[in-house]
């Protein structure tokens, strides 16, 4: 108990540190889709703003959902939410304090995305290269173009191979426009998200610190809570699963007595472990007929009363009660005293 | 709980080390962001202006508040500051103190974005090319207002119309060294002001200044050990619970058989621990009461108790 007490420790204490390190992990894996994805402004009239605002959009949202998915507590949330109230209250309070760390840690990576398509500008000079204000940066008095035609060609600004309106409005000042608008809207945006993260962080000790203790110390125990129950599960499963197994061979080795007209060599009290071991199954016949047995035809979840004497070697591991109730777990209800 | 003592030890001597850390990261990262970030001025006369400081003072103010988030100091300094007075006094010179070494190490990242952009010249290019005096440079003599307007705008650009006069460089010569002669000034008044605040500070009043860094980390630590031990606390009630759980689940069965011996004397460890508080409300009445009336700093009591 006391390796898992350690490591309990270590995972509670560091719960949110290891949350902290998911998250700055996925910020970096944002950076890295921009820089490794290969940007194609598709310089056609009305696909550039789809394409464009897509890409500056469509990402931020899966990297939202993965956010959550990744987050191992989600689960915990869901099944907190949803369990029937039994014997012990339901705190929505503690529901909502999970619930915003989540929402604050998955918000990070899209807020990453987002700043760094703006800074680098070139998802809005694709999706806003036609509405470049011509009458102040180019000459439109000059061109005999019609208003479908000067789309055309103001749509290719982003691909600088195939323009051809460098009388109309040269191409860089476009491009340093619209990037200089795009920069400013990044900046704005972090100093934005920075701003309200600030306000959020140090307001709230101002209002309910008490009760973001509370709910603080609620949810870490739920949390560990369910740890220790899955461990306490397992550990009963396996004792579970030696008794049936013990009880299984016992079974086969009485079907072989009758079968067969001799005696297997019972072991006798003071023979070794080893011999112990085998349950009177001793040739490969016999081994591979009880293998047989046990995919045909598994014993039932229900240990009978001389399952467990007390001398049996395996109470040395401290087996808890082994009762077949624990597959219906979703039937039950708490009884603790909490 | 030798393993505890070492883990706080090490805590207690590196929590200032820690946030020193996250300053010098901050410094870094801020001079990494600079050099990543692709600074194009939009040579426009009514945007450069806005641009140019823009890009030295937004980003400045944006890493000033990622200082103070990424400070862990900053809540437990506005925890005390807001907190009832209960049993326990509060003393401002110990918030004061937090509060200008979370200010300090917060200062640190932006200062040095601002030093960067003017020691690289191309911000206060961008920004002052429209404003200076066209008579001083060869070129634009013959030229209208509205046009030397424009042309000043397009100096940050090195537009190939204009490599034929070569006033643009005279010009960008020209911001870049007040700029950079702004940025070693700076440099070098906020290095000459740090020497002396360190230097003369121990000929002002240094027990007071001792006894706010002590309180200061007495209250840092305090923080860190109560959540610590609110985990241990969680964990044993989180194991009671469980057990009491399977108690009660074996009595509705006729056969059960509980190792009863052992959990007798892991129980008697597990309630020394656990205090005496074994449900919710008492738990709750521990969270608000450690808040709404923090114990006063006097243990005498309990070693008599």
């Amino acid at each position: 108990m006391d390796k898992f007490r350690m490591i309990f420790q270590f995972f509670q204490s560091n719960q949110e540190s290891f949350m902290n390190g998911i998250c700055g992990i996925m910020a970096l894996a944002s950076t890295q889709m921009y820089s490794a994805f290969d940007f194609n402004c598709p310089c056609l009239p009305h696909y550039n703003m789809v394409y464009g605002l897509g890409i500056l959009l469509v990402p931020p949202f899966i990297l939202f959902l993965l956010g959550f998915v990744l987050n191992n507590n989600i689960s915990m949330l869901a099944e907190e939410w949803r369990r029937p109230q039994g014997q012990r209250g339901k705190d929505s309070a503690v529901l909502r304090y999970m619930f915003c760390s989540m929402a604050q840690r998955a918000m990070i990576a899209p807020a990453v995305w987002v700043s760094v398509t703006l800074l680098d500008g070139k998802c809005i000079t694709c999706a806003f290269c036609t509405s470049v204000p011509v009458e102040t940066l180019g000459n439109i008095s000059h061109s005999l173009l019609s208003q479908g035609e000067i789309q055309r060609v103001l749509a290719r600004i982003p691909c600088k191979e195939i323009y051809n309106g460098q009388e109309l409005i040269a191409n860089e000042v476009a491009v340093r426009y619209l990037r200089c608008i795009s920069q400013a809207l990044g900046w704005c945006f972090v100093l934005l998200m920075t701003t309200l993260a600030f306000l959020v962080r140090s307001l709230r000790p101002c209002f309910s610190q008490a009760a973001f203790l509370k709910s603080r110390y609620w949810s870490h125990y739920i949390d560990i809570e369910r740890k220790l129950f899955d461990e306490t599960c397992a550990e009963h499963a396996r004792s579970f699963a030696k008794v049936c197994i013990q009880q299984f061979f016992e079974g086969m080795s009485t079907d072989l007595v009758a079968a067969r007209c001799h005696l297997p060599r019972k072991a006798p009290e003071d023979v070794g472990e080893a011999s112990k071991k085998l349950l009177g199954i001793t040739d490969r016949g016999t081994m591979n007929m009880a293998l047989k047995s046990w995919h045909r035809c598994k014993p039932p979840l229900h240990l009978h009363s001389p399952a467990l004497p007390s001398g049996n070697g395996w109470a040395g591991e401290g087996q808890p009660s082994v009762h077949p109730s624990v597959p219906r777990r979703e039937t039950a209800a708490y009884y603790s005293l909490v | 709980m030798d393993r505890f003592r070492m883990i706080f030890q090490y805590f207690q001597s590196n929590s200032e080390s820690v946030m020193n850390g996250i300053c010098g990261l901050l410094a870094l990262a801020s001079v990494k962001m600079y050099t990543c970030f692709d600074f194009s001025c939009p040579c426009l006369p009514q945007y450069n202006m806005a641009y140019g400081l823009g890009i030295m003072f937004i980003p400045p103010i944006i890493l000033f508040l990622c200082g103070l988030i990424l400070n862990r100091q900053s809540l437990v300094m506005l925890d005390e500051w807001r907190r009832p007075q209960g049993h326990r006094k509060k003393d401002l010179a110990v918030i004061r103190y937090m509060c200008s070494s979370i200010m300090q190490r917060a200062m640190v990242a932006p200062v040095v974005w601002i030093i960067v952009t003017l020691l690289d010249g191309k911000c206060l290019i961008c920004a002052f090319s429209g404003s200076i005096d066209p008579e001083k440079f060869v070129g634009f003599a013959n030229v209208s207002p509205v046009q030397v307007e424009q042309l000043l705008a397009k100096v940050p650009c090195k537009d190939d119309k204009l490599m034929r006069n070569t006033s643009h460089k005279a010009v960008s010569r020209y911001l870049r060294c007040w700029s950079q002669a702004l940025g070693w000034s700076i440099l070098l008044i906020l290095i000459v002001a740090a020497f002396l605040a360190r230097w003369l500070r121990p000929c002002f009043n240094q027990t007071a200044l001792l006894q706010a860094r002590h309180w200061s980390n007495y209250i840092d630590m305090e923080q860190k050990i109560f959540e610590e031990t609110c985990c241990e606390h969680s964990r044993l009630f989180a194991h009671k619970c469980i057990l009491h759980f399977f108690e009660s689940m074996q009595q509705e069965i006729t056969l059960h058989r509980f190792n009863l011996p052992r959990e007798g004397e892991a129980d008697e460890g597990e309630e020394d621990l656990l205090r005496g508080i074994t449900d919710q409300d008492q738990v709750n009445k521990l969270l608000k009461t450690w808040y709404y009336e923090k114990p006063p700093l006097d243990v005498s009591q309990a070693t008599q108790r």
